[in-house]
């Protein structure tokens, strides 16, 4: 139990800030899909080397990172766009990786794949989950300042800086890896929830974007926190526990929020004089 | 002197229809040249393959005397997320990418060059409003400022005053003329003709290929107006190969 609070705890740390570049850079919805795309990748390792969460971080890191540079580099050579392209990759990824599981496992596994098993975390995995959330701050400090300049203005980083995208490349690997952090605790259904949950209640919270990813890491970490307790008391499974708990601080968000939230924007105030 | 930017024999497709045809000419340092022509004429598509964004089909554009990080454009529709959390003094300070990059800090001296960019557009009291406040002409005022920090030797713009209020307009076209003033070579992409009789010098005017260019007086005559409205805007789906050796 106490290597489960810690691993959501880091777990919380890196995937706030991914969540929130990731929704400020519309890109909200192709987490889940690239949240999808580990499976065949987690199911190989599976297969091959049983529940070891060594062969399937690495098999599910190998095949979300396919799924990312197959989709990007057909968006950057045919101009197709970046949704349709993802849609159609994970696609492919997600039937793939379900014919593996149900051809060779059963769905015990397809289970254990699909929802995780925190309280099964033990200290190899520990130092995945922490290993990867320091990379993570790590690398979104060096690389912050083009990574938001990318995401606000993308022509304009492409005019003064070569190799702009290359930021964007770094960043899907980064998005990639905290969900293989995420599918051993949260599942692979489930890891990409505790990334876009939390950063879409910050929104309602901060106006800037590093603000905002400290908001989104706060949530993340108390949702983790609370989530787990609450699987842990009432005997529920952890991964939903800590999603919902992400929700209704999301949920909560909306309408109490200080930026665009419900309550601000229909709350009866006399209008300013200019 | 060799010219700001030289075009040889340019010519840039489009799915093997070009947008830009045999297109020749010379842009002289510290020249103030509007590009003018019928939608569809490939006004745009030119100030792209300057900037290196559109591959050239045949010919050349020779800008060796530029490094890129001295040319700034500004495109017709920047792809620029207007609902981004950040703020306007942030954006100016972009201006100073050359001098920051990813890692390097930003100076007291820096900021206060962005805060005085923004003076020259008369936007320094919105330094900490964020962008989404801001209504399409501020928008343009604060992208010009971050101009003004660029410090290019080349700007492009491409319809910088499109669906913007005539005050906005006269304020931008003042720096422009500043741009002018100090001897950087200045191409914009215009639609009012009255106002590039008043304030450019030299225009290009262009339906696929040069119509015109030259001393501004010269190149917008009725006649060369007409000839580039005659321009076919559609693609002719039979059209035949070019004659014209590459």
């Amino acid at each position: 139990m106490r290597r489960a609070l810690v691993a959501c705890l880091a777990l919380g740390l890196g995937c706030g800030p991914v969540g929130v570049l990731l929704m400020l850079r519309r890109m909200s919805l192709m987490g889940d899909a690239l949240s999808h795309a580990v499976l065949p990748g987690a199911a190989i390792g599976f297969l091959i080397a049983g529940f070891s969460l060594a062969a399937m971080s690495l098999g599910g890191f190998a095949a979300g990172l396919t799924v990312a540079l197959l989709a990007g580099l057909v968006t950057r050579f045919t101009g197709q766009r970046e949704d349709a392209s993802f849609a159609a990759f994970y696609l492919m990824s997600l039937a793939l990786g379900v014919l593996i599981v149900s051809t060779r496992g059963s769905s015990v596994d397809l289970l254990h794949v699909l929802f995780g098993t925190i309280l099964a975390v033990d200290d190899a995995s520990l130092i995945l989950v922490a290993s990867i959330a320091s990379l993570t701050l790590l690398t979104l400090a060096v690389i912050y300042r083009p990574l938001i300049v990318e995401c606000f203005d993308p022509g304009f980083l492409q005019s003064v800086q070569a190799w702009g995208t290359a930021y964007h490349l770094a960043f899907l690997i980064l998005v990639v890896l905290n969900l293989v952090a995420g599918f051993q605790a949260l599942g692979t259904l489930m890891a990409v929830g505790l990334m876009m949950l939390p950063a879409a209640a910050a929104r309602f919270w901060a106006q800037e974007v590093w603000s905002m990813a400290a908001v989104a890491a706060g949530i993340a970490v108390l949702s983790g926190y609370i989530g787990l307790l609450l699987s842990y008391h009432a005997n529920l499974p952890s991964g939903p526990a800590i999603i919902l708990t992400a929700g209704m601080a999301y949920l909560l968000s909306i309408v109490l929020g200080t930026q665009d939230g419900l309550l601000v924007r229909f709350l009866p105030r006399q209008h300013l004089q200019a | 002197m060799k010219p700001a930017l030289q075009l040889d024999d340019l010519t840039i497709c489009y799915n093997r229809h070009p947008a830009v045809h045999h297109l020749s000419g010379a842009f002289h340092r510290g020249s103030l040249t509007a590009i003018v022509g019928p939608n569809g004429a490939g006004k745009s598509t030119l100030l792209k393959a300057i900037m290196g964004l559109l591959p050239v089909t045949t010919g050349r554009i020779d800008h060796a005397a530029l490094a890129p990080s001295e040319i700034a454009y500004l495109p017709q529709q920047a792809q620029i997320d207007r609902s981004f959390p950040i703020t306007v003094l942030d954006v100016v300070m972009l201006g100073h990418w050359q001098r920051i990059s990813v890692l390097r800090a930003v100076t007291t001296q820096l900021r206060d060059q962005a805060v005085a960019a923004l003076a020259a557009v008369e936007l320094v009291d919105f330094q900490r409003r964020p962008i989404r406040s801001l209504s399409a002409g501020q928008f343009q005022r604060v992208l010009f400022a971050r101009m003004l920090l660029q410090d290019a030797r080349l700007i492009l713009l491409d319809e910088p005053f499109t669906a913007i209020d005539a005050r906005t307009t006269a304020d931008l076209l003042n720096v422009v003329r500043t741009w002018h003033d100090q001897q950087r070579t200045v191409i914009a992409v215009l639609h009012d003709l009255e106002q590039v009789r008043v304030h450019f010098p030299e225009t290009l005017l262009m339906a696929r290929s040069s119509i015109a260019w030259g001393q501004t007086a010269q190149v917008l005559t009725p006649e060369n107006l007409q000839r580039a409205r005659q321009m076919a805007e559609a693609w002719d789906e039979q059209a035949l190969l070019c004659g014209v050796n590459p």
